[in-house]
Parts: structure tokens; sequence; C-alpha cells
């Protein structure tokens, strides 16, 4: 089916802000393999000049995920999630995420489209912090497999 | 912000050297545990045999997020990725024994911007397939 594109342009707040743990980014950074010691170290961040613990790249994922899901789960979209693969995904860093940030994502759908029978939809999202200073702006691209079929 | 690569010291068309990155179905249980990304596609080989998969696959984003460590490897700092984008091409199809799926990615840095900073493309393989198309980063050198 599909989608619904009066959704483009439609905005969706995180409910609370995602608050970034030492624990968090030394888990995720052990699940990827990352084992540079700013991310598990706390002397060794300090030590490299960084406030607390640093996320890796693509940390952001943990918590923008939940936020976006308010987005596509929306039955009026018309999205059939058992059909959906990951297209694209981008992360644009204004400054690193550390330990002991709080943050909040406000996520908007930017475009849908079709491209030969599948449908492709992204959301942008803007992550801050909940004192306002803008961190990092993701795109995530998500293609319905035969939905525009 | 401390890179170890010095910005005066790379060049472009600098090659940067594959690694190959061992993906084991632990590994996607961790990915999924730490992540949050519960996808039964990703641990359930019957399940992903049942929705037309040849078996279970990694998360795109575990992929992704090995591009990111093979830049961060080469930057020396995790802080130093300012901007990361990638597009999923083929699959990690990642079978339940001791050898799994090997991911092999490299480098090149493709042009030198303003500020100490650089473009890094990355080729991303896995058996016969380019997993990863399109996978550049900028990265803040010193």
């Amino acid at each position: 089916m599909a989608l619904n594109r009066e959704f483009v342009g439609r905005t969706y707040e995180s409910s609370e802000p995602y608050e970034v743990s030492r624990v968090k980014i030394r888990e995720f950074a052990a699940a990827i393999g990352e084992s540079n010691p700013v991310c598990h170290d706390r002397e060794a961040a300090l030590a490299a000049g960084h406030r607390d613990l640093v996320a890796p790249p693509t940390f952001p994922i943990v918590f923008s995920l939940s936020s976006t899901s308010g987005a596509l789960a929306d039955p009026g979209l018309g999205l059939d999630f058992s059909m959906v693969v990951h297209g694209e995904q981008r992360f644009e860093y204004r400054r690193p995420i550390y330990a002991g940030d709080e943050l909040v994502c406000t996520s908007t759908v930017t475009e849908i489209r079709s491209v030969g029978r599948n449908e492709f939809l992204t959301l942008r999202s803007d992550i801050s912090t909940t004192t306002g200073e803008p961190v990092c702006r993701t795109y995530n691209t998500i293609v319905e497999r035969g939905g525009a079929a | 912000m401390a890179a170890t690569i010095m910005y005066d010291e790379v060049e472009a068309g600098q090659q940067i050297p594959a690694v190959d990155y061992r993906v084991h179905r632990l590994d996607l249980v961790k990915y999924a545990g730490a992540s949050g990304d519960f996808n039964t596609i990703h641990w359930n080989e019957r399940y992903a045999k049942a929705v037309g998969l040849p078996d279970v696959i990694a998360h795109g984003m575990y992929t992704m997020a090995q591009g990111g460590r093979f830049v961060t490897a080469w930057a020396g700092d995790p802080a130093a990725v300012v901007d990361y984008g990638v597009r999923f091409s083929s699959m990690v199809v990642v079978p339940d024994d001791d050898e799994g799926a090997t991911i092999t990615i490299s480098g090149v840095v493709e042009e030198k911007l303003e500020d100490k900073r650089v473009v890094v493309v990355l080729t991303a393989r896995s058996g016969d397939s380019r997993v990863l198309s399109k996978a550049r980063a900028v990265v803040q050198l010193s």
C-alpha cells in the first residue's frame, strides 16, 4: 500500500529526555567492538580533553529509533513493518555526545517517495540538550519493499 | 578533540588499509541488547527463513557501526567523526557456525576540506557483496 503523503512535514517530539549514561556508552561501544579508551574509561576521556566518556558516532540510534516510532506506528501512515528495511542513515554532529548529556529529539517526516515498487520515507531528527544546545542531526531513510506496487 | 592523524600529513587519494571484522551470532545478540533493536530477523534463523531471507542477517546499523569503528580507529578519536552517512546496499548474512561472516572495510581520503577536516569514503564488503554504498565520513583531524 502506498504511504500516506499527508504525513510529510509532520513532527514528533520525544516523550522524555534521554539520559546518556557511562554504562550505556560502554555497553554500546563493547557491542560494536569500539575499544578506544575514551568510550570506556573516564580518566582516559578526561586526559584526552573530553568532559566525560564519548559516545561512538552511531550511538544516537539507541534513542532516536524510539522517538521516531511514534510516526511510523501511526496506522494512518499505512506502513507494513514486516516489509521495512533500512535504506540510508546519516549522523551530522555539532558536537560529540558525552555521558551526562540529557537529550531530546524532534523528528520530522521530510520526504515520502516511490522508487520502482518500493516506498521510501525519510525522517530527520534534531537532537539537542534539554537546555536547547544543538548536538546532532540524523537522517533515517526506511524502505517499504513492494509498498508502491 | 584529539585525532592522532595530522591534517598536514594526509593527502587526497591516500588509502586506508582494509580491516576484516568477523561477525558471529553472539555479536548480533549483543548489538540487539545494546541498541534496543530486537527485530527477529537478526537472531532467529527459523523466522528469517520464513520471511524469505537466506539466514539471519546483521543489523544494518551493526555494519554501519563497523564502518564507524574503522574510521575512529584511523582517526584515533571517536569524537573526530563529525558527519557519517551510508546507504545499505546489501545484507550481511551471518550463519550459525564458528566462521560467522566477515565484513571487510577499507577507505580512501577523498578530499581535504577547510578547518582541518577530510572526507573519507569507505568500501564495505561481505562475501561477494558490497554491503554499504555512499559510505562517507567527515573527520576532524589535528
